[in-house]
């Protein structure tokens, strides 16, 4: 499981936190300080793993990082992860983020953090990987934007035009209109009696 | 400019993509002119509606979405920065960008922008985003959605069942609602699309007019956001940052607190919240307002709702109770970004009492029509599972349906869940087993969707999850494994080697094939791959190449020789965690023979390392390896020396209590003993002689105990030396006030065995006026002491710290002062809990309960609870039986009663010292004699191989042969000719022997049988330390069948020292049927035939029980008294309704014995129920007779003693005394009845005791911690729910006692009820015993040393 995901610069400034298990808030910064500590303390051209991180959780804690310029993405995880994984997940991430955010760069981050959030909701759901394609989450994102976009204009729009908009986007519409979904819905059970 | 600075190999399909996702090339032309506009103020170049409204395809909505974010931006930097025109976005290089030596030029001046950084060389992975300026490339022409509908190579019929639907992946790209497929399109008609649009225009044309807009008048929260950022930056303190951020937040607080806010507004006010929290500074105030806008906000606004209480709460916060509703409700919606938003913060933040509100919705959505709301479902589902796994049981073949799912996403999802359920049980998931070798088969096969590969690997992560499930499932079972053989070879075959992502699955697979039941031919192929690993010079690999060598190191020995010589590499590598991988491989092989050169590289290491974590481990186990295979006592305590100076005060406690512990209980050799001893205190004197050299405290403390234990033994040193160092360590400033103590207490005891010392009346007088409390008590102490000294040297007799010291923590002494100022009138003393309980029930003006059921009550009330001493495990005082706990109920006669017991006619009556449990000392051969010859020769040649060689290759071969020196059975370069040196020489001696050879320990494994030590002499059986003895003795042969590493790679272990004398003491026994108690569960005995012969052999006849008797449960028999002419033997059978004990007596003599009188006396706690004698009118010689008594708990004591005697007649009137120790626990039966009757007794009951106690790792869960106390105390378990149970018993004849167990957190929260509190007492100090007996056991100590170090 992941336990945090933590950004911060160079200068150990953190530029998103996100806990999957319970911390205090004092220990979240800590934790911060600490893997910023024992991170940026480590050379280039050393390995991008890390153990120990008392404040995390000690022996079963690993800390997985990648250094990009100014930002180290940290990945704070247990021993069920694999590291290499892991660490190929953040290069995930952080294409994902290039992609969004168009070369993306460390204002990026510190201007839209609820973007940079819910780009990692779509990649990590409650500290497990829900999504490891990088195209897929994107269009997840923009598929979201886009109804939000729309959304925040139909707010200020007349009060019947949006209900008839709305209306219109009930998702129902298009599974009436697929029927051919619908008959080959019958999952293949027997084969794992 | 931006901080990537990879390149990415793929670049052609990343192109593709941008091109699909941020539009065709109209949207480009239209954004290249918009950016080459002119910048500030000026808004003119957004495109015209019209644009936008007759743009003929799908995405408006995201190049809209781009437009926006671009606006913001600019909106921004205008703002902030109103005078000069920004030459950049933020730094952000705006398309057509400048000549990039230019742009690197103008970034330099701009201290925010810190990449200005050189792009750093790559670290070796191989992906990274385009470096390129995207915004000029041309991009294709953009696939219409038709073309996006891709049909795949026609699946095979005969794959997984979500194979089959794998084509219908496609479609969940187009999200319908945003981009609607043709078909809907087409069905709504162009004028939808065109309001559509228009609508989506709207914010954009609105945007300038808008409160987010730039007018002068009023500033925009995002702007906010942007110049509490620049503020930040710019400042240069901690304290002037934190001065900002408060004025920040209490402008935050006016805001969100205003009621004029509006919801937009309030979206910005809680982004700016994220940042502050972010940055450490609580923003409270700010939380309810976030569960607030997730209420109330529409999409947008919503979404950073959720996102803030995400954030900002935690599962057990209050306030989370207000967002369930709102949850319920999202679940609710038609609206999917809805629903996805609301199972997001389920599976992030959810209180577990509310899961049974959205259970039934998310279980419908495993259904929903869309696979990432399928998904999102299974994720908030495995949530559930791990924190309420009881609430999600029943749907476990939704687990499995969601496993077949059509959809691989969702498949993969739900592997989450089965990895943990596995974790869990495998067993119970054999049969998934051919089901997930099909999915990696067809996943390895490539025949998923190209959109799942990752560098051309078909869904990398998928494989990981995979085999870490298969590794489970195949573990110990050969069948199982079987199954997986084929894929595994595939998996290794198809990762072909060239990314990174490769390896982890390599790895995994090697994972996996070393943890499932072995194949030769696999194995061989996985050594070849950790060979890989280990050799790849990029360095991750080699780290997981240790890794994995440090795990296969135990099955595989030979592996490590293969790579010795890149291991000896490894320890020199820059990288510390390469290092400390390294040396924990070495860990794993060191034995008798490499300790030296292995502690040496750790110290080594030690030394440089600042890094705590690395520290506590690693001096643990150089402190474990030191003790176990330590050749000398010189190096052993040099070496602990190191540890403790190096280690200083974050190393765990247990090293240096284990160090004491070792030096006080010594070996099997006194002279060996004295030896270590002496070394100690002389180094210890050594090290002390330096001035100003800073030790950590528990060093010191170490060093004091030792000092004040053993200084004597070092003769020819003079102890006013060793007080001056103390005093001189007294009187510095870095030492502890802790410290200090143990430093008084190592001086108490040197002065008890001097005559006057100067130093010590200094040390008194200067004390004595020290503003430290503590201090000044010490000092009068040794004062008092000091004037007399008889009582000191009878209070701190030399070298008794192993001594089991007998503490009277019921303070019974105090009995007749209590009773005195009880007489004068004082109230009676009432626990803590009593009385608020009493505080409450005053309160209460009427008793709504019923009148509880009238229990026989005969036993109103109340012996006393004798409550023992943390540190006194075992020893069975009568003492602690007799002091009365005064004032319950009690009437004044009751009371003396107590008292008389203690003050009797003669006096005060002197209490009986039993030492159960006390070792016998076994003194046989030792492992340290035998073998103090052999070990010498090692360090020797270690030593001038490592001087003498100066050629570095030369010395690393030297290195590895000492290194890798005895490993393997047929180890080449062992340098000894001798490789089975047993030099397991610091062994611990325990209580029971531990040198038994392992057929007997299968012996008793088998029979599961219990040992009782040397118990058989005047102390009567003490049940729990049977136990505890065969918890050890059964725990010790797992360890011996089982190959441990040490074990196995060090030498034969010594289990040729066998000790038959002892045996002979042991007498085996078995669990026999159980017929009373239904619970079953109980630990019974019975001794075997082979005890029973074995007994015989030694006494002439040990009896065994009448048949009658033999089918209840029963203890052993054990002896009570002995003469030369009779043997008296005692067994206790539980019976239902009382305790019967059954009393032999036999005649030893060849003649006949006649008129043996057997008379029990007068107890106070104990009723015998017929007459307390018993007359054998004649014993036969060589034969035996025996009489029943049953006997009751007449006043609840936790143990108490049946006095008796027995007269007989041979050739003189003889009477022999003996003594029944009788237990609390004796008198417990359980007690069944249903849940219900428990609720209506339970309210009838008013005496409470609580408490919480720490549950031992070994009991970790409800259901075994209440199953230890079903089987030691007898309980019935009535009913467990959730981390509830309840449990019930009843002391004889039927007295209830009700109890009801929480956990939380690792403790166990107990509460008794019963209608006499001694009973409850009594039974929570059995459950801590049994609980502290629980948490013991691992140590492997039952002897509960009371050291005198701390508490003096």
């Amino acid at each position: 499981m992941i336990k945090a995901i933590l950004i911060f610069n160079n200068h150990g400034k953190p530029r998103l936190s996100k806990f999957y298990q319970r911390y205090s808030e004092d220990t979240q910064q800590q934790i911060i300080r600490e893997t910023f500590h024992l991170v940026s303390k480590r050379d280039e051209n050393v390995c991008n793993f890390l153990e120990g991180g008392l404040l995390i959780g000690g022996s079963d804690n690993k800390l997985i990082y990648r250094h990009y310029a100014t930002l180290y993405f940290v990945f704070c995880v247990d021993s069920s992860e694999s590291e290499l994984g892991i660490l190929d997940l953040i290069q995930v991430f952080v294409e994902t983020l290039d992609k969004c955010f168009e070369n993306v760069c460390e204002l990026d981050l510190i201007f839209h953090v609820d973007k940079v959030h819910n780009i990692l909701a779509e990649m990590v759901m409650g500290g497990m990987v829900l999504e490891t394609n990088m195209n897929e989450i994107v269009t997840q994102i923009d598929a979201q934007n886009k109804l939000e976009k729309s959304e925040a204009g139909l707010a200020g729009a007349p009060a019947r035009a949006v209900s008839a908009v709305k209306n219109m986007n009930l998702p129902e519409i298009p599974r009436n209109i697929n029927i051919g979904d619908i008959s080959i819905k019958v999952p293949n059970l027997p084969t794992f009696k | 400019m931006h901080f990537l600075k990879q390149t990415k190999p793929v670049k052609t399909t990343s192109t593709n993509l941008l091109t699909r996702l941020h539009g065709n090339a109209k949207f480009n032309t239209c954004k290249a002119s918009a950016l080459s506009l002119p910048l500030p103020g000026c808004f003119s170049w957004l495109p015209p509606p019209a644009q936008f409204l007759y743009q003929p395809c799908v995405g408006d909505g995201e190049t809209f979405f781009l437009h926006f974010s671009f606006l913001q931006r600019l909106f921004l930097c205008h703002l902030t920065t109103s005078a000069s025109p920004p030459p950049l976005l933020e730094g952000k290089p705006i398309p057509p960008p400048p000549p990039p030596q230019h742009r690197c030029a103008e970034t330099k001046t701009r201290q925010t922008r810190a990449n200005s950084v050189p792009p750093r060389a790559s670290h070796g992975k191989g992906a990274g985003p385009p470096l390129t300026a995207r915004g000029r490339e041309p991009r294709p022409p953009r696939a219409r959605p038709a073309h996006r509908w891709p049909r795949p190579p026609s699946p095979s019929r005969r794959i997984a069942p979500w194979r089959l639907r794998t084509r219908k992946r496609a479609p969940r790209r187009a999200w319908p609602r945003g981009g609607p497929g043709p078909g809907f399109r087409a069905a709504r008609g162009a004028m939808s699309e065109v309001v559509e649009r228009t609508l989506s225009a709207l914010p954009a044309l609105l945007g300038p007019q808008h409160p987010a807009g730039p007018g002068p008048g009023r500033p925009s929260a995002g702007s906010r956001l942007g110049s509490l950022i620049r503020s930040i930056t710019a400042l240069t303190s901690k304290h002037e940052e934190e001065k900002l951020i408060q004025q920040e937040i209490a402008s935050l607080k006016a805001m969100v607190s205003a009621p004029t806010t509006t919801l937009r507004l309030m979206k910005e006010c809680m982004v700016r919240l994220i940042y502050c929290e972010m940055l450490g500074y609580e923003s409270s105030f700010g939380y309810i307002h976030a569960i607030k806008l997730a209420q109330q906000g529409n999409l947008l606004e919503k979404r950073v709702g959720y996102l803030a209480v995400s954030l900002f709460l935690h599962e057990n916060h209050e306030l989370l109770l207000l967002l369930v509703n709102t949850v319920v409700k999202d679940l609710q919606s038609t609206n999917l970004v809805e629903v996805c938003m609301a199972l997001t913060v389920v599976s992030q933040i959810f209180p577990r009492e509310m899961i049974p509100a959205v259970l039934p919705l998310i279980e419908d959505k495993l259904q929903h029509s869309k696979e990432i709301i399928r998904r999102k479902a299974v994720q908030a589902l495995y949530k559930f599972y791990l924190i309420a796994p009881n609430q999600v049981q029943h749907i476990h073949d939704k687990f499995r349906k969601a496993l077949c799912d059509r959809d691989v996403g969702v498949m993969a999802a739900s592997l989450h869940i089965y990895l943990e359920m596995i974790k869990e049980n495998s067993s119970g998931y054999k049969d998934l087993t051919e089901s997930f070798v099909m999915i990696l088969k067809q996943v390895v096969g490539g025949k998923l969707p190209i959109d799942f590969n990752y560098h051309s690997v078909p869904a990398p992560w998928l494989q990981i999850q995979l085999l870490r499930i298969l590794g489970l499932l195949g573990k110990d079972d050969p069948r199982t494994s079987e199954l997986m053989y084929d894929v595994l070879d595939e998996s290794l075959r198809r990762a072909e080697i060239n990314h990174n992502i490769t390896y982890a699955i390599l790895f995994e697979c090697v994972q996996t094939i070393y943890t499932i039941h072995p194949k030769s031919e696999l194995l061989e192929k996985a050594a070849k791959c950790i060979g890989k690993f280990v050799l790849s010079p990029k360095i991750n690999l080699k780290y997981l190449g240790l890794k994995a060598l440090t795990c296969v190191i135990q099955q595989d020995p030979n592996l490590a020789l293969q790579h010795q010589m890149t291991i000896i590499e490894c320890l020199d590598h820059p990288d510390p965690i390469i290092k400390r991988e390294t040396l924990e491989i070495l860990y794993r092989i060191t034995n008798g023979q490499n300790v030296i050169v292995i502690v040496q590289k750790m110290l080594d290491y030690l030394k440089e390392s600042k890094e705590e974590y690395a520290i506590i481990t690693l001096s643990g186990k150089v402190a474990e390896l030191a003790e176990k295979y330590a050749p000398d006592n010189g190096w052993f305590i040099q070496t602990m020396n190191a540890v403790f100076s190096v280690g200083g005060d974050a190393l765990h406690p247990d090293i240096p209590n284990n160090f004491l512990r070792l030096l006080a209980e010594g070996f099997d050799d006194r002279k060996e003993d004295e030896q270590l001893r002496t070394y100690a205190v002389r180094s210890y004197l050594t090290l002390l002689e330096e001035e100003n050299t800073f030790y950590p405290q528990k060093f010191l403390q170490v060093m004091s105990w030792v000092l004040g234990e053993y200084s004597s033994l070092a003769t020819d040193v003079d102890p006013e030396i060793i007080l001056t160092r103390l005093h001189s360590l007294l009187k510095k400033t870095f030492v502890t006030s802790d410290t200090k103590a143990w430093i008084m207490a190592a001086v108490t005891k040197i002065a008890s065995h001097t005559s006057c010392s100067k130093t010590i009346d200094k040390l008194i007088k200067e004390f004595s006026s020290s503003l430290d409390t503590c201090m000044r008590q010490h000092a009068f102490e040794l004062k008092h002491l000091c004037e007399d000294k008889v009582l000191m040297k009878n209070l701190l007799p030399f070298d008794a710290s192993c001594n089991d010291m007998v503490v009277d923590a019921s303070l019974s002494f105090l009995d007749g002062f209590v009773a005195e100022g009880l007489s004068h009138g004082a109230a009676p003393y009432k626990p803590h809990h009593q009385r608020q309980e009493e505080k409450l029930s005053q309160e209460k003006a009427l008793n709504f309960e019923p009148y509880g059921l009238s229990f026989a009550s005969s036993v109103s009330s109340s012996g006393v609870t004798g409550r023992q001493s943390p540190t006194g495990l075992s020893f069975g005082s009568d003492t602690s039986g007799n002091s009365a706990e005064t004032g319950h109920k009690e009437t004044n006669t009751l009371k003396l009663e107590g008292i008389r017991k203690l003050w009797g006619k003669e006096g005060y009556l002197p209490k009986k010292e039993s030492k159960a449990g006390k070792p016998d000392e076994p003194q046989a051969a030792s492992c340290g004699n035998l073998l103090a010859g052999q070990v010498i020769d090692p360090p020797a040649s270690q030593s001038d191989q490592v001087s003498s060689l100066s050629e570095e290759e030369k010395e690393k071969q030297q290195l590895a042969s000492t290194l890798f020196v005895g490993l393997g059975s047929n180890a080449g370069v062992s340098l000894m000719g001798k490789t089975d040196v047993a030099t397991q020489k610091f062994k611990r001696k325990s209580k029971i022997n531990e040198t038994q050879t392992s057929e007997e320990a299968s012996d008793i494994q088998n029979s599961a049988a219990s040992t009782f030590g040397p118990l058989l002499d005047t102390v009567p059986v003490n049940k729990e330390d049977c136990e505890g003895n065969k918890h050890t003795r059964l725990r010790k042969p797992s360890l011996c069948s089982s190959d441990t590493v040490e074990d196995n790679l060090a030498f034969e272990t010594p289990q040729s020292l066998k000790k038959p004398g002892l045996d002979d003491r042991l007498s085996d026994s078995r669990l026999s049927p159980l017929s009373l108690f239904a619970d079953g569960n109980m630990e019974i005995f019975q001794p075997s035939p082979s005890a029973l012969c074995e007994s015989a052999n030694k006494t002439l006849s040990v009896p065994s029980l009448p048949k009658e008797l033999e089918e209840l449960p029963h203890s052993e028999v054990v002896e009570l008294c002995q003469s030369d002419a009779l043997a008296l033997y005692l067994c206790k059978v539980w019976k239902d309704d009382s305790l019967l004990l059954a009393v032999f007596a036999s005649n030893k003599k060849s003649s006949a014995l006649n008129t043996v009188n057997l008379v029990f006396e007068k107890a106070e706690h104990f009723q015998i129920l017929e007459s307390p004698a018993h007359q054998f009118s004649v014993i036969e010689a060589q034969s035996v007779e025996h009489c029943q008594k049953c006997v009751w708990m007449d006043k609840i004591c936790t143990q108490g003693i049946l006095p008796g005697s027995i007269s007989y007649q041979s050739e003189m009137e003889s009477c022999l005394e003996f003594s029944v120790t009788l237990s609390l626990l004796d008198f417990i039966r359980p007690m069944e009845m249903t849940t219900e009757d428990f609720g209506k007794l339970w309210l009838s009951l008013s005496n409470d005791v609580k408490q919480n106690i720490k549950m031992s790792p070994s009991q970790d869960s409800l259901s075994t911690a209440l199953s230890t106390l079903q089987q030691k105390l007898k309980l019935h378990i009535v009913d467990i729910i959730g981390n509830e149970g309840i449990l019930a018993c009843r002391l004889l004849p039927s007295v209830p006692c009700l109890l009801h167990c929480r956990t939380y957190s690792g403790m166990l929260a107990l509460w008794f009820r019963s209608p006499c509190s001694a009973l409850s007492d009594g039974l929570l100090y059995q459950c801590q015993k049994v609980s502290r007996t629980g948490s013991e056991e691992p140590s492997c100590t039952l002897k509960s040393s009371t050291r005198r170090a701390g508490w003096l």
